[in-house]
């Protein structure tokens, strides 16, 4: 089983092994070697296989799902290629409105928007192809702006013109708002409960039972509270002059009412992840910049920062990410509604699988998770990764 | 062993006892489905799933048979059925569901065809059940897959002390409609001291407000009688959506809000029917359950003081071959009353049951009888008395026979007008049947309810939302396959040529 006759030897397994006594290692002992060698990938096997059968499967087959026409019969599956038409109408044919928004002609201010951000991007790419290009980076920078323009140029074409935009600027609307509110928030209660104050271990308990509740509760509460007309909270709406007022009636406050509900629930998640971090923070250095007469913005700013941003950038990425697939809450509470204003792509993806319309809602889905890969991809890789790196 | 053998003796002795008084006992103790699970699946309760329960149980001491319910989200009952009996796992024997539903299953070669059932059963008398439940609503082509369960249609409530106190007469157009709105909304309606309003709809998308607008279209659009249909021309399969009829559907519905709640555009039926039934709303649109709903517990507000009548007729209607409204006429209006053409509207259709058309025979016969039992007159003419049950009348019996609503807690004149409503509705040959082809629920919930959605928002005209359900009937259409639809949908109506 050996190769070779001169001062090594070497194993099937292509590990050079010394001559002599060695060389009449046994079969069992090569295996258990093997075994070793291999152990990490034998241990993680089971997860793999399972992440296989449940994960990758499913996205291989709606994948061909999103190319495809399929109805269900007795039994049996008639499945239709249809090559790009689940997409195409999607960009271009009768779903344009709902996916991307309707567009009727670009304003004054939708074209400065455009120009700047058309100018901004291809400024960044000479920048970076100047200092340090490397194909991949270009690449990847390539794609990441290309979104950032396309995205640029929906907004110009829609909020921008007075146009109403489509699920993919919902989704966008509440992935940037909504976690951008709740982090602000929830660093906020993280550093106020990270200080030394009477009550703070009810505070935590407190902030953090929100995210025990699920969000079909949340979603139910929320309409309830907010209803007007007749819900508990109705003779109070009624006193402060807003008993006329149906919020799930204009586009914005319902897409706020949507993203104060969601942000109800998710602040706790940034919060309790934050307060560990801020836990960990070196007393001894705030003490020594308090010392030195830093105010507690400079202590914050140059001490404590710095050492929960990569906490703080992995606590955010990971609530993109949920953002991005957030359902729960405008299916209960305004069911897309008024119109398609509050529809976010997975909910644009539900009721096409809903109707069995499995062909366009596969296809929405792979457009969310393009557009979340890039754009999560880019936060991380460009925002987060480089302040991380050491200069 | 020893032991064992003492305590186990008695016990054997015992049930072999016990054997032996069962075999020699009579007959009738061995029941006929002794050991036969139907297993059901339909909406959440209490609304359809309790009562299916509860008699359940009534049927399982009859019969052995045992019946389980299981309850899932409306939204997803549609799909759930399907994907149940079409990928072979057939966990569900029987399904209680919209009988608009049917034809997809039919088509798919899911449900099973209860034709000889119903023949060889002496109970259902088939007869009683109003003709339109019985010729369209049970039948798919010309054969009985479906039991009706729940007779369902829109009808126009009204607050008959409120409109009486005024001098005003029960509305019968849309214009005067809007004139009893607007001369009760914003008075107090129900004593409490607070305005309430002249007209309740539920406009939520997503929810039931499709519905509601082919209510209101129906009679704009149908004018020859149930077979002439309402959505598409059958020689062609093309919409008849696109056009001045349903554009004036879509404004009065917006027009409707201008007396309803504030954020009535974000109100479901439960909504809806939470303000009619503390008083709240002088005029509303729903199905059969306000009559039943004001004598239960929480209707008191409203028992026996709101009137019901057909959905509102129109003067003018659709000349489809230009697409714009014109005036009724003998022609063409042949069934209009004082000149005003009627259709209501059979929304849903109706909570039907169908079985597996895989299910085991005996399961199937099991799971008819219970059907069956749920639809005889014995049963259904009371269960369409109590409102939480969700059943509306679809019997002849159930609507001469004032004795159980009376006993329900109807005035004989409440029981007369709101059995007279339904009488009215069910007797007009020209009441519009649901769609029933493949892919209703995306040319009805997807298509229709977002264009109307977005229409009360604001966000297009009428006329744009029209013309885009129209396009985006013609791709599902497409999809399914023109010709195979033209013939379902011609089938559905009763054309058999």
């Amino acid at each position: 089983m050996t190769s070779g006759t001169g001062a090594t030897t070497t194993s099937r397994l292509g590990r050079v092994a010394p001559a002599g006594p060695n060389a009449s290692v046994t079969t069992r002992a090569r295996l258990n070697e093997w075994l070793d060698r291999q152990s990490r990938q034998l241990f993680i096997a089971p997860a793999v296989i399972i992440i296989l059968i449940f994960s990758v499967f499913p996205t291989i087959a709606s994948l061909v799902l999103a190319f495809s026409n399929i109805r269900l019969r007795a039994g049996s599956y008639q499945v239709q290629f249809v090559g790009l038409r689940n997409f195409r109408k999607q960009f271009f044919g009768t779903e344009q409105f709902h996916f991307l928004g309707t567009f009727t002609s670009i304003s004054l201010l939708g074209w400065i928007v455009t120009i700047a951000s058309a100018a901004s991007l291809i400024w960044w790419l000479y920048r970076y192809a100047k200092r340090d290009f490397t194909i991949l980076g270009f690449i990847g920078r390539l794609i990441t702006a290309s979104m950032g323009f396309g995205l640029a140029l929906l907004f110009s074409a829609t909020l921008f013109s007075g146009n109403p935009f489509g699920t993919l600027g919902v989704t966008i609307f509440y992935v940037i708002v909504g976690c951008t509110i709740q982090f602000l928030i929830g660093l906020g209660l993280a550093v106020l409960c990270a200080q030394p104050i009477k009550g703070r271990t009810f505070f935590r308990v407190v902030f953090f039972i929100p995210l025990m509740i699920t969000p079909i509760g949340i979603g139910y509460s929320f309409r309830m509270l907010a209803d007007t007309t007749k819900g508990p909270f109705s003779p109070i709406w009624q006193w402060i002059g807003l008993g006329d007022f149906g919020w799930a009636n204009h586009a914005w406050t319902a897409r706020l009412f949507i993203v104060i509900g969601d942000s109800w629930q998710w602040i706790p998640f940034i919060f309790v992840i934050l307060l560990a971090a801020l836990e960990n923070v070196s007393r001894d250095q705030v003490e020594a910049g308090q010392v030195d007469g830093a105010s507690g913005w400079q202590v914050f700013k140059e001490i404590t920062w710095p050492q929960i941003a990569p906490v703080a950038a992995t606590v955010m990425l990971i609530r993109i990410i949920e953002a991005f697939k957030l359902v729960d809450l405008p299916n209960i509470m305004t069911s897309g509604g008024p119109g398609i204003a509050t529809e976010s792509m997975t909910l644009h993806s539900f009721f096409a699988w809903r109707a069995l319309n499995l062909g366009d809602s596969a296809a929405i889905a792979y457009l969310l998770l393009f557009v979340t890969v890039v754009l999560c991809v880019s936060f991380f890789n460009l925002l987060v990764l480089k302040r991380l790196r050491p200069a | 062993m020893y032991h064992v053998g003492k305590v186990l003796s008695p016990l054997l002795l015992g049930a072999m006892a016990m054997a032996g008084v069962a075999a020699s006992g009579p007959a009738a103790a061995q029941k006929m489905y002794d050991g036969v699970t139907v297993r059901i699946m339909t909406r959440p309760g209490p609304v359809i799933a309790q009562r299916l329960v509860e008699r359940g149980k009534e049927f399982t001491e009859m019969t052995g048979a045992k019946i389980e319910v299981a309850e899932v989200p409306f939204a997803e009952l549609f799909q759930k059925l399907l994907t149940d009996w079409a990928t072979g796992t057939n966990s569900i024997d029987v399904g209680v569901f919209a009988s608009s539903w049917a034809p997809e299953y039919v088509d798919a070669g899911l449900l099973q065809d209860l034709t000889d059932y119903v023949a060889k059963d002496t109970k259902i008398e088939i007869n009683d059940i109003a003709p339109f439940f019985r010729e369209y609503n049970q039948k798919v082509g010309g054969k009985t897959y479906l039991i009706t369960v729940d007779g369902d249609f829109q009808m126009v409530y009204y607050r008959k002390d409120i409109l009486d106190q005024m001098g005003l007469k029960p509305p019968r157009t849309w214009d005067e409609y809007h004139a009893v709105a607007a001369a009760t909304d914003g008075k107090d309606l129900n004593g409490d001291g607070t305005p309430d309003f002249g007209s309740c709809m539920f406009k939520k998308r997503n929810a039931q407000s499709y519905f509601a607008i082919m209510s209101i279209a129906a009679a704009y659009v149908q004018t020859q009688g149930t077979s002439e249909g309402m959505f598409f021309d059958p020689a062609t399969m093309k919409p008849l959506v696109n056009n001045e009829a349903w554009a004036e559907a879509f404004k009065i519905y917006k027009k409707n809000g201008e007396y309803g709640p504030p954020d009535e555009l974000n109100h479901d039926i439960g909504d809806t029917r939470a303000l009619v039934t503390t008083g709240r709303c002088a005029l509303a649109i729903d199905w059969g359950d306000i009559g039943p709903l004001s004598l239960d517990p929480g209707g008191e507000a409203i028992k026996n003081k709101m009137g019901a009548t057909v959905m509102m007729g129109t003067k003018k209607v659709l000349d489809k071959a230009t697409g714009k409204l014109v005036d009724c006429d003998a022609t063409r209006c042949p069934h209009a009353i004082d000149g005003i053409n009627y259709s209501p509207f059979a929304a849903f259709g109706g909570w039907t049951g169908g079985i597996n058309a895989k299910a085991d025979d005996k399961v199937k016969q099991a799971g008819y009888d219970f059907l069956s039992y749920m639809n005889q007159a014995a049963q259904s003419n009371v269960d369409v008395t109590i409102g939480w049950t969700g059943y509306n009348p679809y019997r002849n019996s159930q609507l001469d026979n004032l004795e159980p609503w009376i006993k329900a807690g109807f005035t004989e004149e409440s029981a007369k007008n709101y059995l007279g409503a339904i009488k009215d509705s069910l007797n007009n040959p020209n009441m519009a049947s649901d769609l029933k082809i493949p892919g209703t629920a995306e040319y009805q919930g997807v298509v229709l309810d977002r264009e109307l959605a977005r229409f009360l928002a604001g966000e297009i005209t009428a006329e744009e939302a029209v013309a885009n359900v129209e396009t985006g009937w013609e791709e599902i259409t497409e999809r399914f396959g023109r010709d195979e639809q033209k013939n379902l949908y011609k089938a559905s109506l009763g054309i058999t040529n």
